[in-house]
């Protein structure tokens, strides 16, 4: 692309918006814009066409709700029986219509009704009316964006689409098809549940865009999306379409060989093994895999399990879906961590609304200890399944000895409880995170079995630069200094101890990053499924010997 | 089928979180059966509100041990109240979908 000297206004050049790339691949096709649901969006008619749109659109709601319902079970059952109960009683819809007869447009009426009720279950003193002002939100929404024409399940995306959207839920990602698609977020964070649904599932992803602004933000646009650079360009001249089809053929390339690479064994130029672990946050992206590209399971967010339905899981259900994971990694270690909601990662009715600041808020294992009945489930399901295989369990974001300490209690009371139900199980090994400084300033005064390292908070907490915001997204960078000597700290202490560590967070995928975390002292890395093959070639060509004397 | 007074009646919940809302959900989907207008109280003297509706029971916030009283009016006012003083004695059971329409 020859740069032309600027003369007149050039004519239709190709928009390119640049972002932080989230999963890496490439999508070509028709742009789909996701507009931004702010109130008032739709234009408000007449008293009798908004009383029509509101119950056209409760009655949307109350569908979608009872499909969802049929396919739930237990707490997710109920909990969607009581949505559905609402929506249907006159007593909530009965105050929006009226205020409706009265002139106020639709979205108002309904958001000022159950806004109502939601303040009134907010206020009460019994922590179970409370938790229930988050189905009452859900709902809210629910039949807001029936309102506004946006349908909530299902997402058909045209072949090669670029889905462009403000950010997109897990629910929705589950939703649709991928293949061959891609997302475009305009703000969004790279470790977001979606980021991670999207890697694992190798659906390209941009996020951090910005606003389309001008007159090619219309759905319908030709669209390059490229997760690698993190780019999008909407309206490609030939220049454009032909500089990404060379990008896109060079990757494809090199992901062959990265695929023919990963089932290998991890090994330095100068023999150094390597241990490479896989990350997994939802067991269905396990049935794709071969486990012979890894050494086992370095994580296992267990937030979708509790994410992907409106209910919590019962104790069978997390059972079943342990023993499954057991039962796919054949014998290899399985690393599962409990519960780590909170932050960026809200769970209705669980997870605590309207804090402050989350990511310094009741999260992770602080969350676990003050809900101490969820945890219990949790820690009996994983001691039962870890009589099927090599599991271990790890605790997220903790930050002084005394949670460690008050886990092993839980521990011991979760064993306790099925011991006199005369259930089979095992007391796995119990590690903890490191992943606030504090952990890593001070791990020989925690009691665990063994470390991993969660890079991603250890850098934005090191850096005090939120994850989430891209202002100051380029200072949350592994490498940096500060963080790479906490990460050598802790390996050091956990080496001093004999126990093991190893790294599980995005930095372990990241071919830039393996070689200053090997420098570190790291000798085991979790990451994508997706990384496994990249980061494997990155490994054979280091000689950590030369870097230790260069 | 008798159309005429009203129908009482009073029970003990026992239910170990109270009137919440998988029982509020069971209760009001019961009443919801009947034609009967159909009224529940926390107290003897009342407030009397509507069982059919979900957004009132729950606002009654009837802990354990509660006596809830029903009182309904209409043809099947008798069946009624007999329903709902069997579920909440039988502390809300776990019904799968084929027999709720028993």
């Amino acid at each position: 692309m020859s740069a032309a000297a600027p003369a007149a206004p050039a004519p239709a050049r190709p928009a390119i918006l640049s972002g932080r790339p989230a999963s890496p691949g490439f999508a070509a096709g028709p742009l789909v814009v996701q507009a931004e649901r702010t109130g008032g969006r739709r234009r408000a008619g007449s008293p009798v066409e908004e009383r029509t749109a509101l119950q056209a659109a409760l009655a949307t709601a109350a569908a979608d709700l009872a499909t969802l319902a049929a396919e739930a079970s237990g707490d997710a059952a109920d909990i969607l029986e009581f949505q559905i109960a609402l929506i249907e009683d006159d007593a909530l819809s009965g105050p929006a219509l009226e205020a409706i007869a009265g002139g106020t447009p639709a979205e108002r009426a309904w958001s000022h009704a159950i806004g109502v009720l939601i303040a009134d279950y907010e206020a009460t003193e019994d922590d179970y009316f409370r938790a229930r002002a988050a189905d009452l939100r859900d709902l809210s929404e629910r039949v807001a964006m029936a309102l506004s024409g946006e349908a909530q399940t299902g997402l058909t995306l045209p072949e090669g689409a670029v889905l462009f959207a403000a950010d997109l839920a897990p629910s929705r990602f589950l939703s649709a098809d991928w293949s061959g698609r891609g997302i475009a977020l305009s703000a969004g964070s790279a470790t977001s549940h979606v980021a991670m649904l999207a890697r694992a599932r190798g659906v390209p992803m941009v996020t951090g865009l910005g606003s389309l602004g001008g007159a090619a933000a219309a759905s319908g646009t030709p669209a390059l999306l490229d997760g690698e650079a993190g780019s999008l360009v909407l309206d490609p001249d030939a220049a454009a379409t032909a500089a990404f089809a060379a990008r896109r053929h060079a990757s494809e390339a090199a992901a062959v060989h990265a695929a023919a690479a990963a089932t290998g064994a991890a090994m330095t130029a100068d023999g150094v093994a390597i241990a490479v672990h896989i990350n997994v946050a939802d067991p269905a992206e396990l049935d794709r895999l071969d486990p012979a590209i890894c050494d086992g399971i370095g994580l296992v967010r267990t937030e979708l399990l509790f994410h992907a339905r409106d209910g919590l899981p019962d104790e069978a259900e997390q059972t079943a879906v342990y023993r499954r994971i057991l039962a796919w990694a054949a014998g290899r270690p399985v690393t599962i961590r409990t519960l780590d909601a909170g932050g960026d990662k809200p769970i209705p009715g669980y997870t605590l609304d309207g804090e402050q600041n989350p990511f310094l808020g009741l999260r992770g294992v602080r969350l676990s200890l003050a809900r101490p009945e969820v945890f219990a489930v949790q820690l009996r399901a994983l001691l039962a399944a870890a009589t099927d295989g090599d599991l271990k369990v790890m605790i997220p974001m903790v930050s002084v000895p005394a949670e460690m300490a008050r886990v092993r209690t839980a521990v011991a009371e979760a064993a306790a409880t099925l011991s006199a139900r005369g259930a089979a199980f095992r007391v796995p090994p119990i590690g903890m995170m490191v992943e606030v400084p504090a952990a890593a300033l001070a791990l020989d005064a925690f009691d665990t079995d063994f470390v991993s390292i969660g890079s991603n908070d250890l850098t934005q907490y090191t850096l005090a630069a939120g994850r989430d915001e891209p202002t100051v997204a380029e200072l949350a960078d592994t490498a940096e200094p500060a963080v790479l000597r906490l990460i050598a700290m802790t390996v050091a202490a956990a080496d001093a101890r004999g126990i093991p560590v190893s790294l599980c967070g995005d930095a372990g995928g990241d071919p830039r990053l393996v070689p200053p975390l090997l420098a570190a002292g790291l000798r085991s890395l979790s990451m994508a499924p997706s990384a496994v093959g990249r980061v494997k070639q990155t490994i054979a060509g280091l000689s950590l010997a030369a870097a230790a004397e260069g | 089928m008798t159309d005429g007074a009203p129908v009482n009646g009073s029970v003990l919940l026992t239910h170990e979180v109270g009137l919440h809302a998988r029982p509020s959900v069971k209760l009001t989907k019961l009443a919801k059966g009947f034609s009967s207008k159909i009224e529940l109280a926390a107290a003897e003297g009342g407030p009397w509100i509507d069982a059919k509706s979900i957004v009132k029971v729950m606002a009654a916030k009837a802990p354990k041990h509660t006596v809830l009283h029903f009182r309904a009016e209409g043809p099947d006012a008798e069946a009624a109240v007999a329903a709902l003083i069997d579920l909440v004695e039988s502390d809300f059971p776990e019904q799968p979908s084929e027999s709720a329409a028993r």
